[in-house]
């Protein structure tokens, strides 16, 4: 019988998957995508847990429907930081973006 | 075995291998392209769990808009494909590492917490638009007034930030 559980687990996979693209990639656009994969991952926490643990409140959708429209604010904001990195230092690689480090 | 665990399977499957395309690729545009089926194999999962509305915004935000974003960022900068570059650090092991332990602790928990049982017999609310739209003007209502005050700054300091100066 399909539980909570299940979906816990993928999310779970899911989150761990974006926790390697932002740790791991150097282009800045991908560590973006991998923070897309975690706040979906989380997302389908709340919604799980609407559906398993409190059905009656919808806190957990409208949750997760806030964090969507919260992602989409830090996918706009992100991707313009992105330009204008690369149109005063010539790159999108984050290991190379390092004039700030002592 | 019912229908519905096999769809399940079927979409954490699809969602769980996009994923994966999407942080191992070295062609980024394919990466990119990807995000696609790993954002609908999740719009499936809240298909399943009864959360349609969510769903059709997950496939108009994420699927839509999101990505396209995200493609346009790639194309607005350096190296297209980004295949002439090295695209990952040197810390690929230990990173992996770190979220094969992310995982492991976050399946164990879940897997180990009792859950509280679901309240038995009341029949739960249909989550129509109309009904998630009352609980947002209603109990949530300072939650959705920051949330648009959030999305008019980000607005205004993406535009400030990608703007060029001159």
């Amino acid at each position: 019988v399909l539980g909570l559980t299940h979906y816990l687990v993928v999310a779970a996979l899911l989150f761990a998957l974006g926790l390697f693209a932002v740790v791991t990639r150097r282009n800045s656009v991908t560590i973006l995508m991998g923070v897309e994969l975690m706040l979906n991952a989380a997302n389908i926490n709340l919604v799980a847990f609407n559906k398993y643990a409190a059905p009656q409140a919808m806190q957990g959708q409208v949750f997760a429907l806030i964090v969507i429209t919260l992602a989409a604010c830090e996918a706009a904001v992100g991707l313009a930081l992105v330009l204008a990195a690369y149109r005063t230092l010539e790159t999108v690689y984050v290991d190379e973006i390092n004039i700030m480090k002592w | 075995v019912s229908g519905e665990t096999v769809i399940f399977y079927l979409l954490a499957a699809i969602t769980l291998a996009s994923g994966a395309v999407v942080v191992t690729s070295s062609n980024i545009v394919h990466a990119a392209a990807a995000l696609v089926p790993a954002f609908l194999g999740v719009t499936g999962l809240y298909i399943l769990l009864n959360a349609e509305f969510v769903a059709g915004i997950q496939v108009l935000i994420y699927a839509g808009a999101i990505t396209v974003l995200i493609l346009f960022a790639i194309m607005l900068t350096e190296g297209g494909t980004g295949l002439g570059g090295r695209q990952r650090n040197e810390q690929a092991w230990a990173g992996a590492v770190v979220a094969a332990c992310m995982a492991g602790l976050l399946i164990a928990v879940a897997g180990r917490s009792a859950w509280a049982p679901p309240p038995a017999g009341a029949t739960p609310p249909s989550y129509t638009p109309g009904a998630i739209g009352q609980s947002f003007l209603r109990q949530n209502i300072l939650v959705f007034e920051g949330t648009s005050i959030v999305l008019l700054v980000s607005l205004m300091g993406a535009i400030l930030i990608a703007r060029r100066e001159d």
